[in-house]
């Protein structure tokens, strides 16, 4: 039980571990605050870009939704870091992480968008277009407020996993969360920093966790 | 008199449907013309193809002049002039009953804010719903919904409007307060095609009816030799199936 409490909870070592954890923490927010609205735009755009009469496009978007659907974000990222320098293009960690999440995301958030797209009967679009109102502009004034709103849970929640998966940054050494706790740990060759890295992810998400839960009580009434 | 709106060989198909077979259609300028039929006739489909919200497979429509058909035509600035009301209102839930005027307004007109916000006040207050412009459709019975939606598409100062069975979605009760509307629309001068099962109304406002039955139009006259001397047997069988 001691060697438990001294190897997991080990308070002496979190304190010292906290102000690198802390840091970390403000390096997953930050990543979290670039690749979120990034895969937002880019799912809204994959599932606009989805509904083209154009049939070559379409096919195409579908091919990229269901590749980075089916290849493992951690794999993706591997790839796009390791890779794109044989490309000629040496990019930072955290750009690496934009691109493989945008990739990745998109595709998430595009299926999010798309059913929330098809939630709307046609006779909103039917109504819209008698008014004069184009293509875009029924999209946008119309249909994207009413879908957005039917799928906010889902969007919410995927946006946790999100934050959650920022994780695996830590394999192409970007200094987030769990990469700092794990630094930590092998400097001071205690798990407790580990402990504290996912107390604070508990921190971060629970009230997000709190407030979808609620969503989605109000919606299945 | 003038026509205003006129189609020629209309034709739609839906893969080996035809739901048009080939219709011509005038419309004069002050008319108020019914559309009757059993369902599954056309009567919406041809409604719908006046201002393109269904594509014609073939046929032409002339509007003000104006080739519908062809593809340099700005549809979007023709369809603000054919004001068309819906069976199920489609009504935009997420907007308040002046929003829901107000959205063409702005974005098609290019009016203010403030400047289309008046219009919609005096579209509502004209369908006797000024008390209501704050209101979300959600909360608006049946009836008042299909005057906001008939508002809405008022405000755009249409030359024409199409009514596709404007009350068949209401209880009976609320479907007298729409075809008042439509009545004072009617006394206003409105030219207006009206598809619509409400035989009364037909036979007390409509300037000529049109019968049509599988795609085409079988029959079409005043309302009183349509309902009272009917010639085909088609348009006797419909009346004797719906009372008449």
């Amino acid at each position: 039980m001691e060697m438990l409490i001294y190897n997991f909870f080990n308070f002496e070592i979190m304190a010292e571990a906290f102000p690198l954890l802390l840091r970390g923490a403000g390096q997953t927010l930050l990543l979290c605050a670039a690749v979120i609205p990034l895969g937002l735009l880019g799912g809204l755009i994959v599932a606009l870009a989805a509904r083209t009469r154009r049939r070559v496009l379409r096919y195409a978007v579908i091919a990229f939704i269901d590749l980075f659907r089916a290849v493992p974000p951690l794999v993706l990222l591997i790839f796009v870091y390791a890779g794109l320098p044989f490309a000629g293009l040496d990019i930072s960690p955290f750009a690496a992480v934009c691109i493989a999440f945008l990739l990745n995301n998109s595709a998430y958030f595009a299926e999010i968008f798309r059913a929330g797209i098809e939630s709307i009967g046609a006779g909103q679009t039917e109504a819209a277009r008698s008014t004069g109102l184009g293509r875009l502009q029924t999209m946008a004034y119309v249909v994207l407020p009413q879908a957005t709103r039917n799928v906010l849970p889902d969007l919410l929640s995927n946006s946790i996993e999100v934050v959650k998966l920022t994780s695996i940054a830590s394999v192409v050494s970007f200094q987030e969360l769990l990469y700092s706790a794990d630094m930590a740990r092998s400097l001071t060759y205690n798990s407790s920093p580990l402990v504290m890295a996912a107390a604070m992810y508990l921190v971060l998400l629970w009230p997000v966790v709190r407030i979808l839960s609620r969503m989605e009580h109000r919606v299945g009434q | 008199m003038a026509a205003i709106l006129e189609a020629r060989g209309l034709w739609k198909s839906f893969g080996d449907f035809d739901a048009l077979k080939g219709v011509d259609f005038t419309l004069n300028a002050g008319e108020l013309v019914f559309v009757i039929g059993p369902s599954g006739s056309g009567k919406s489909t041809m409604l719908r193809c006046f201002n393109r919200l269904e594509e014609p497979t073939d046929g032409s429509v002339m509007f003000e002049g104006v080739d519908l058909m062809n593809r340099s035509v700005d549809i979007n600035l023709m369809r603000r002039r054919l004001g068309m009301v819906f069976q199920q209102f489609n009504l935009y839930p997420h907007l308040t009953a002046r929003d829901n005027v107000t959205l063409a307004l702005r974005k098609v007109l290019g009016k203010s804010r403030a400047e289309a916000n008046e219009i919609a006040e005096a579209m509502l207050d004209r369908v006797g719903l000024g008390d209501k412009a704050d209101s979300h459709p959600g909360a608006l019975s049946g009836g008042q919904q299909q005057r906001v939606a008939i508002a809405r598409a008022l405000a755009l100062e249409p030359s024409v409007m199409l009514f596709d069975e404007p009350t068949s979605a209401l209880d009976p009760e609320l479907v007298g307060s729409v075809l008042q509307v439509m009545q004072q629309l009617r006394e206003a001068g409105m030219t207006m095609v009206v598809v619509s099962h409400e035989m009364r109304f037909a036979r007390a406002a409509a300037d000529r009816v049109i019968f049509m039955a599988d795609g085409e139009i079988l029959e079409e006259g005043t309302p009183d030799k349509i309902f009272g001397a009917p010639e085909h047997a088609r348009t006797r069988e419909f009346m004797q199936e719906i009372g008449q």
